[in-house]
């Protein structure tokens, strides 16, 4: 596709207000919470952060693109089974941050520490696949994410659903 | 953000000659800081040249004795490369720590040292391992390079091309990072090169800096006991939310041991 855009158009605003690709969210609009994160040539980016103009020629992949009209990709369905969300509002960015996670690391799990590289402080982190052939969030992965909390909404509400400390 | 004129040339030439032109311009890497600091309004440049076309300026080449870094290689490729995890792993390491994973995909290690944050990760590294920057107009050392904060030896319109590293007997990075950014409370980066052991810090003070009382405690004894007792004096060390200057103090000691025992394989 092609949009005139001004050249201080950020890449979010772009996708949401041109072409009202309205999966992806503006959270914090300060670099910090991931909501807003994309793929950028299949690297996981936040796209308040990036001109409109900086991706020029570049393919991106918003949570719209993760899967075909009615389906969901692997890692929506895993947060769907496992209920990996509280509000909703960020997870857009979780699951386009997972994406690009297990892309990179198709063994991450648990317990392999040593092949996980530094995630441990987004929204979610954790996240085992190819378990019993399927790929999954778990449970108490997600929780662990909450409880690490980047998620800028609702810290307090996802403690009390989760029961966590 | 002020309006500005966005320019995306091909070629290293182009864009410095787009950076010659009257009013204020700025180069932009990978823009972790500058679009920040643009949405704040913070600055205001009449023109941004985008750097990332030019393709020259990304790469990791590493070599028997030494490492060429182009400066628009992003964190995220410094910190995956296989080659340099060998031949540089405390730099890898390094790479891997910054920010987080986001922004190690956009961030740059050229626009890192430009930049020149006091708490930026990059700086410790490039001053410890008396590494080099190069420019499109010449080669300035890093005891040269870094004169105070955010501030470098850089001209107006000189880019950095690439950053060239010897490769240390050891060396470790050793970093007590924020929590909440990441950014590094206090950040210590021990290096034992031909030329000595050399240690710089970052996010203690308004710049990166060397410590000679560590240095020479380490050249005596590369081991963290050599420097039990020693401490740096808190004043102008950075004080604010975050840490008091002396609480800085004390983490470049504490942080200065655990990057020799990580050096030491520890």
């Amino acid at each position: 596709m092609s949009a005139d855009v001004e050249e201080r158009t950020l890449l979010v605003e772009l996708l949401r207000k041109n072409l009202l690709l309205t999966g992806t969210h503006v959270g914090c609009d300060t670099t910090q919470c991931g909501a807003c994160v994309v793929h950028v040539d299949g690297r996981a980016v936040k796209s308040c952060t990036m001109l409109a103009a900086q991706a020029d020629g570049a393919q991106v992949t918003t949570i719209e693109g993760l899967a075909p009209k009615g389906a969901l990709h692997p890692v929506q369905a895993a947060f769907r089974a496992n209920h990996a969300l509280q509000c909703g509002f960020c997870t857009p960015g979780m699951i386009m941050t997972a994406v690009e996670l297990l892309t990179h690391n198709p063994k991450s799990d648990r317990t392999g520490n040593s092949r996980r590289p530094r995630w441990q402080h987004l929204p979610l982190y954790r996240i085992s696949q190819h378990r019993q052939g399927r790929r999954r969030c778990r449970a108490d992965d997600a929780r662990d994410g909450l409880r690490s909390g980047r998620c800028i909404h609702s810290n307090t509400s996802s403690r009390r659903i989760y029961s966590l400390p | 953000m002020y309006p500005f004129e966005y320019l995306k040339p091909a070629d290293l030439q182009s864009a410095v000659k787009s950076a010659s032109a009257s009013g204020e311009n700025k180069f932009i890497a990978g823009g972790m800081t500058l679009l920040p600091t643009l949405k704040l309004r913070l600055a205001r440049p009449d023109r941004l040249i985008d750097l990332s076309r030019i393709t020259e300026l990304t790469g990791i080449r590493v070599e028997a004795n030494r490492v060429e870094i182009g400066a628009m290689t992003r964190h995220a490729d410094v910190a995956r490369s296989a080659e340099l995890r060998r031949a540089l792993p405390a730099l890898a390491a390094l790479a891997g720590g910054i920010g987080d994973p986001l922004v190690r995909n956009r961030g740059t290690i050229g626009g890192s040292i430009a930049n020149n944050d006091p708490a930026a990760d990059y700086p410790s590294a490039l001053l410890a391992l008396a590494g080099i920057v190069i420019t499109n107009q010449r080669e300035i050392a890093a005891d040269d390079f870094f004169t105070g904060m955010f501030s470098t030896a850089l001209k107006s319109s000189e880019v950095i091309t690439q950053l060239r590293f010897d490769i240390p007997k050891r060396a470790a990075y050793a970093k007590y990072p924020n929590p909440a950014s990441r950014y590094a409370m206090v950040g210590v980066f021990v290096a034992d090169t031909a030329t000595g052991i050399r240690v710089a810090v970052t996010g203690a003070g308004p710049c990166v800096f060397r410590v000679a009382l560590f240095e020479a405690a380490l050249a005596k004894r590369f081991t963290p006991d050599a420097l039990e007792g020693l401490s740096i004096p808190a004043d102008n060390l950075n004080n604010d939310l975050h840490g008091s200057a002396e609480y800085r103090a004390s983490l470049v000691s504490v942080m200065a041991k655990r990057a020799v025992a990580a050096a030491l394989g520890g």
